[in-house]
Order: structure tokens, then C-alpha cells, then sequence
């Protein structure tokens, strides 16, 4: 259940992180390589490795949509659609990675937030990424 | 028994050997609360948890968060054996505090985020894996002698 002061936090923060969507999503990627190695399965036909364009391109691309989804989270279902189809039919990521990545997230925030990364933040971003897997796999079965 | 690498004791002997342990100790305690509050239960008699303010600068809370935080100190100087060294306390979390297991690692991640955020970019995913490895392994032997 998030309150409209979190969705207001949720809201503000993503959109800080736009402009540095890159960054953020290469660096949770590698911490969820890093941490469980069983992800990287995912990625045989990309190159993973630290500073490699298809990490920060694919890190960008997973940050933008959480942002995308950050704007109005009571519509994430509309704005999902297409990602849900996405992920059900093609990718077919097993939605246990969902809670290993957004795990990497919340540490790859604290890093760059530091004290900025209060309890009510982590709270409140760790309920959001929690309803934006769930919203994810729905069209999985 | 758990392989550690020259490398991976070095991490977890430095994370430790820098370590506020009464800062760390209580923002790890309070976040848990705060981000997971139903871990709350097992607190009833420690004072206000209204709110997180509350919890925040609660004092029991402060000291309790230092002292968990030391009883990792156990697991740094016994590395190769986790399992043995934390019997008693496992027992002790089953039989007298009643905690079900599954808290264990809620504690755990917060105390990863806490250190992540003092540490920032130092926290590098190396480092946070090594991290994470140490924890499972204490998390695992904590829940051991449950039945």
C-alpha cells in the first residue's frame, strides 16, 4: 500500500534519476551479475562486461520504464501492457530475478544517494518495485 | 563447509575492521522496522515504534541494532566455521525469542543498504557480493537448529 507522499517521493526520485538512467541501470545490472551469477543466463548474447554499450543501453532502457511507471503508478497496469506481453511471451524471465534486481537497485541507490537514501525512501521504492514486478509477470499464466 | 578466497576474507576483515558499529548497528535495526514493520512483533517492549521518527531515535532500539551488529564479530573470526559458532544463538533465536527465520534476512539486506550508503561507490558490486556471502552463510547458520 503506498501513501501519496510516497508515490510523491517515488515520483520526484525516478525523475532524478533520468537524466543519469545509464549509470544507474549498468551499475544494478553488474551488482545483480556480480551477486547472483545465475542472472547473466539471461544475457548470453549480449556483451555484460563493466563499461560495455550493451550494458548501459540495457540498464538505461529498464531504468526509463521504472520511471515511466514512477509517473502515475495507479495507471502501471496501462503502462505496463506492452512490457507485460514483452516479458511473458518472449523473454520469459523467471519473475524470482524481479526481486534479485530490484534488490540491486536499492543498493545501487544507496550508493548514490548515501544518507539521502532514508528508511521512508527505501520503504516506499522497495513497495514500488515490488508492485511493478507483480504488474510484470501478470501475463506469465 | 564454505570456500573463502584470500580476497573475500580480506573484504570482510576491512568492512568490519571500519565499521561505526553504533551507527551502522542502529540504522540497520530502526530501517528493518521501518521498511519491514512487521519485524516490529519481536519489539513490543522496547519503547515507542509509532512512527519512524519514533523508531528512529529510539534508544533501545539503538543499542539493540550495536549489539546484533557484534555478534557478526564471532562469524568474522571464525569464518571457517559459521555453522558451529553460531549454534547457541541459533538456538537461542528458536527456543527463547521465538524469531522466525525468515527476519534474518530482511535484517541482513538493510544492513547491506545501510553500509551501501556509507560506502557508496567503494561498495562495488565485488565487494557487495563478498558482502552478501558472508550474511547468507550467517543467515543460514542462525536458522540451523530450528525444528
Amino acid at each position: 500500500m503506498l501513501s501519496k507522499k510516497e508515490k510523491q517521493l517515488i515520483r520526484e526520485i525516478w525523475e532524478r534519476l533520468t537524466p543519469v538512467a545509464e549509470d544507474i541501470g549498468a551499475d544494478a545490472l553488474l551488482r545483480m551479475f556480480a551477486s547472483y551469477p545465475g542472472t547473466k543466463t539471461y544475457f548470453s548474447h549480449l556483451d555484460i562486461g563493466p563499461g560495455s554499450a550493451h550494458l548501459s543501453s540495457h540498464g538505461k532502457k529498464i531504468v526509463l520504464a521504472i520511471a515511466e511507471g514512477a509517473k502515475d503508478i495507479s495507471q502501471l497496469t496501462v503502462t505496463l501492457a506492452p512490457l507485460q506481453t514483452l516479458h511473458a511471451y518472449q523473454l520469459r524471465i523467471d519473475p524470482t530475478n524481479f526481486k534479485l534486481l530490484s534488490h540491486c537497485l536499492l543498493v545501487t541507490l544507496a550508493c548514490y544517494m548515501g544518507e539521502g537514501f532514508t528508511p521512508e525512501a527505501h520503504a516506499a521504492i522497495d513497495k514500488f518495485l515490488s508492485a511493478f514486478s507483480a504488474v510484470l509477470a501478470e501475463k506469465y499464466r | 563447509m564454505v570456500e573463502w578466497t584470500e580476497q573475500e576474507r580480506s573484504i570482510i576483515t576491512n568492512i568490519f575492521g571500519n565499521l561505526d558499529y553504533e551507527d551502522v548497528g542502529s540504522k540497520a535495526l530502526s530501517r528493518c522496522l521501518i521498511v519491514y514493520p512487521w519485524t516490529q512483533r519481536y519489539f513490543a517492549s522496547f519503547g515507542n515504534l509509532y512512527n519512524a521518527e519514533a523508531i528512529k531515535t529510539n534508544p533501545n532500539i539503538a543499542a539493540h541494532g550495536t549489539k546484533v551488529l557484534h555478534g557478526l564479530d564471532r562469524a568474522v573470526k571464525n569464518m571457517d566455521n559459521i555453522k558451529a559458532t553460531y549454534a547457541e544463538l541459533s538456538v537461542l533465536h528458536s527456543e527463547k525469542l521465538h524469531v522466525d527465520p525468515d527476519n534474518f534476512k530482511l535484517l541482513a539486506d538493510c544492513l547491506t543498504i545501510v553500509i551501501a550508503a556509507k560506502l557508496g561507490s567503494a561498495f562495488s558490486p565485488e565487494i557487495q557480493a563478498t558482502f552478501q556471502k558472508f550474511l547468507a552463510v550467517v543467515v543460514s547458520a542462525l536458522g540451523r537448529q530450528y525444528h
